[in-house]
């Protein structure tokens, strides 16, 4: 790794100012750095109104029967929650906020390969989450199909379908544009030097991601287009009446969204080994094994799909092969969580927020992870399929997993994206009252799941009650921790104390150019010389 | 657009190639997904099928396939004659690829327009009375077909694009990557049609 | 970020070769409709639309002339196509 640091006559990228002045430079630019910020603050928006939607599903959960809202309502505010969590918030995520912010810059390149492809990724992503989102307010009521849109109520409801259908039809292209642009840029601009095995890890792990990206995301854009057909012309291809299979639908939808989680969760774990060889102090233990394991994972990922369906009426074969890959599917991750934990060993640790963030996703995504391992196996999927248990499950292993590591990255790279330190001590309050508030809310449902309280339900019998209140009570703490944290970033994104280039010690590229970059991240394409994580 | 110099080795051509294979991919993968509906109705409904096939022209579907085929080989000349500098052969190789293309567009036009003139199409009453399998068949051939017909629309768009850039000299025997790019979609419109061909017309 | 000139021409005369071979197998697939092979029919009419493509990603598509990655790659992709369409008829096949 080059040790020069970047020169500080240059201005940042936060003020460059080119053809385009005000708010023009800022939608209008190529810079992967800006475009990486656009997505982060519509990101932060669409994030707050699904938060907001999910707060007010758990106060309608605090007690049996109507609470604030009615069913047909609680049904449409699952379905906008899912879509935008899903679709807007986590697929695109981390790649796009920090894949396209660092990736570049972690290789040592001025760029990614096709900048205004970039830019008009981010252009068809607000295009798609505004045909997705205008479903709520145009037509016959908001869609109420759950984010799935499984026929044949797809096609039967008389909400209004289309607009959310062609909306995340529409992000997929966004989804593709940027998985196209990251292969590319790793394949074409690592800087000299830079083998594939002197990568470091968050890069590897993008690359992985995006070859799901481009792979998996054109079977459920094909498969929505299927649904538009069918609302609109009755082609059949669902339709029981009309010779089609709804389980044909669930097939193709998750066969994409199964690899979308792999999407979610790999650039999660590419985030992981970053900060934890940084405040470790101490090079990663089984860089290879993290590589392999990371596409062993986007490879494997493919095949797992029938494990959302196992009591959908799949044959018997088709149950018991989904089951064992999904098994192994599970051993490239526990492979990484080792490899982390054993590069703590005998480490001298700095513990500073990334670092804590880190350590909360080892728990709630071995949480998720085990509770995935459970309704990997059949028979206990028959209990606890479309139980509480599942939405326990998912919101430990994506927000838990997805979530944390972008807060975590959040705060490990944010003196360098903003040139500003955030408040170390509100960061860590915040930590800890939303970890506290996450847990409060998540793992009784782990409980109701077990005990048969139904997904997707507005009412429940009595006997759910308690730890429904005990649930709702942690979304409201897990909320507060929320604002704690945003407006700690947010204040010291402008008034915080001004960062240094290398704030943490760390020994990837981005550390070596200036805190906030200037647009063009190198004066000169350095020359990689060492591995990364070299901190022997 | 920013105005910082973008700078000019930034040109690269085998980038964007991978760039375009990569683009192809997904439209791979876009028609994997109805062809593994193809695959499962097909295999669920052999007879009806079978017997809704008849109703396809095989000549016309036959001749739609060489149109194309021939259509391939033009648009992949013109790279080898731009490459000998030759720019009236390019453009006269890639005018009849467009026109190959404009005659199988007439063809499918005609193709359509009788089915449908006889009542044959997604959500018709006729198509109602009809065994399952053959409204699956016929769902099957005109979103298959409109989804290919669309990309043939998209690549003589992009081919028509290229035509006029080398007209304007900007694809040139040194610098003919976009050639080659357009040329490569068209060989996976080419492809596709390769497959739905056998699959709609020839399984009488 | 080398400019790499593509230094190999590929001759008119192969296409027309090409070509004239893609004719071929495809007036036979025609003809071969025409004899029932039974459970055979659908495979055979395949592995010439196989057989045909091979031919268009090779020499049309230049993959044989081409840096062997690009060859991994779009074999990849099959293959993940064809696995996936495989796992599907897990379900089909034994209900």
């Amino acid at each position: 790794m080059s040790d020069t640091v970047q020169q500080h006559n240059q201005k940042s990228y936060l003020e460059y100012q080119g053809r385009f002045k005000g708010l023009f430079a800022w939608i209008f630019s190529t810079d992967h750095k800006r475009i990486g910020l656009l997505y982060l603050y519509s990101m932060l928006v669409l994030f707050s109104v699904a938060a907001i939607i999910g707060l007010l599903m758990k106060i309608e959960l605090i007690a049996p029967g109507k609470t604030i809202m009615d069913a047909q309502t609680y049904n449409s505010f699952f379905t906008l929650h899912g879509i935008t969590m899903i679709f807007l918030i986590v697929v695109p995520g981390l790649p796009a906020v920090f894949g396209n912010f660092f990736l570049p810059i972690m290789i040592g390149a001025k760029d990614v390969a096709f900048p205004k492809l970039n830019l008009l990724s981010w252009w068809i992503y607000i295009l798609g989450a505004l045909i997705a989102l205008s479903a709520q307010f145009l037509g016959d009521g908001p869609p109420d199909t759950g984010w799935t849109f499984y026929a044949p109520y797809s096609f039967r409801t008389g909400t209004n379908m289309l607009p959310a259908v062609t909306g995340a039809f529409i992000l997929g292209f966004s989804s593709i544009a940027t998985g196209l642009n990251f292969i590319v840029t790793i394949h074409r601009m690592r800087a000299p030097g830079m083998s594939w095995m002197k990568m470091p890890l968050f890069p590897w792990a993008l690359y992985g991601t995006a070859w799901i990206q481009v792979l998996a995301t054109p079977i459920v854009g094909v498969t929505l287009l299927m649904i538009v057909l069918e609302r609109t012309m009755q082609i059949g291809f669902f339709d029981p009446a009309l010779g089609g299979d709804p389980i044909l639908y669930q097939h193709l939808f998750w066969i994409y969204s199964h690899p979308a989680v792999y999407i979610m969760i790999l650039p999660a774990m590419g985030v992981i080994s970053e900060i934890i060889p940084t405040f470790a102090r101490k090079t990663i233990f089984g860089y290879k094994a993290i590589v392999v394991s990371t596409l062993a994972i986007a490879f494997v990922g493919y095949f797992v799909w029938g494990h959302h369906m196992f009591t959908s009426g799949m044959s018997g074969t088709a149950l018991y092969t989904f089951s064992i890959l999904t098994f192994f599917v599970a051993i490239p991750s526990a492979i990484k969580i080792f490899n982390w934990v054993a590069t703590l060993h005998k480490a001298s640790i700095d513990i500073q927020t990334p670092f804590l963030w880190a350590l909360c996703f080892l728990f709630v995504f071995m949480i998720g992870g085990l509770s995935g391992m459970v309704l990997g196996a059949l028979s206990a999927n028959v209990h606890l399929h479309d139980t509480a248990f599942v939405v326990a499950h998912f919101h430990f292993i994506v927000f838990g997993g997805t979530g944390f590591a972008f807060f975590g990255a959040l705060h490990y790279w944010f003196p360098k994206m903003f040139g500003r330190m955030y408040d170390k001590g509100w960061a860590n309050i915040g930590l800890a009252v939303f970890f506290t508030g996450f847990n409060t809310l998540y793992l009784p449902m782990f409980y109701l799941g077990m005990i048969g309280m139904p997904r997707r339900y507005y009412d429940y019998v009595e006997e759910f009650h308690g730890p429904n209140i005990v649930s709702s009570f942690g979304a409201m703490l897990m909320i507060a921790g929320l604002i704690i944290i945003i407006t700690n970033l947010v204040r010291s994104a402008r008034k915080g104390e001004k960062a240094v280039a290398d704030p943490w010690l760390g020994k990837t590229l981005e550390w070596t150019i200036s805190s906030p970059p200037s647009l063009e991240n190198f004066e000169e394409i350095p020359l990689v010389t060492k591995a990364p994580y070299n901190y022997e | 657009m920013n105005n910082h110099v973008h700078i000019d080795e930034h040109r690269d051509d085998e980038g964007a190639k991978t760039g375009m294979w990569i683009f192809i991919f997904t439209e791979i993968l876009l028609f994997g997904g109805l062809f593994i509906v193809y695959s499962v109705y097909r295999y669920l409904n052999p007879l009806a099928f079978h017997l809704a096939a008849h109703e396809l022209s095989t000549f016309i579907g036959t001749l739609n396939t060489v149109i194309l085929l021939v259509s391939s080989m033009t648009i992949a000349m013109s790279i080898t004659a731009i490459q000998y500098k030759n720019k009236k052969l390019t453009l006269i190789l890639m005018g009849i690829t467009l026109l190959l293309a404009f005659i199988f567009l007439v063809n499918k036009y005609f193709e359509w327009s009788g089915k449908i003139s006889h009542g044959i199409y997604p959500g018709s009453e006729i198509l109602q009375e009809a065994s399952r399998g053959e409204i699956l068949f016929f769902g099957l051939y005109y979103a298959m077909t409109g989804l290919h017909a669309l990309h043939i629309i998209i690549g003589m768009a992009f081919i028509g694009y290229v035509m006029r850039m080398v007209a304007k000299n900007e694809v040139r025997h040194d610098n003919f990557i976009l050639l080659e790019n357009s040329g490569l979609y068209w060989h996976l419109v080419d492809l596709i049609w390769i497959f739905l061909f056998p699959l709609f017309y020839l399984i009488t | 970020m080398e400019k790499e000139q593509r230094p190999h021409i590929v001759r008119y005369q192969t296409y027309v070769y090409v070509l004239i071979a893609l004719l071929l197998m495809t007036f036979t697939s025609v003809a071969v409709t025409h004899i029932n092979l039974g459970p055979y029919t659908v495979s055979t009419a395949l592995i010439l639309a196989a057989i045909k493509s091979t031919l268009v990603l090779l020499i049309f598509m230049h993959l044989k002339f081409d840096k062997k990655f690009y060859g991994y790659m779009v074999a990849s992709v099959f293959l993940l196509f064809f696995c996936v369409i495989t796992i599907t008829f897990l379900d089909y096949l034994y209900r």
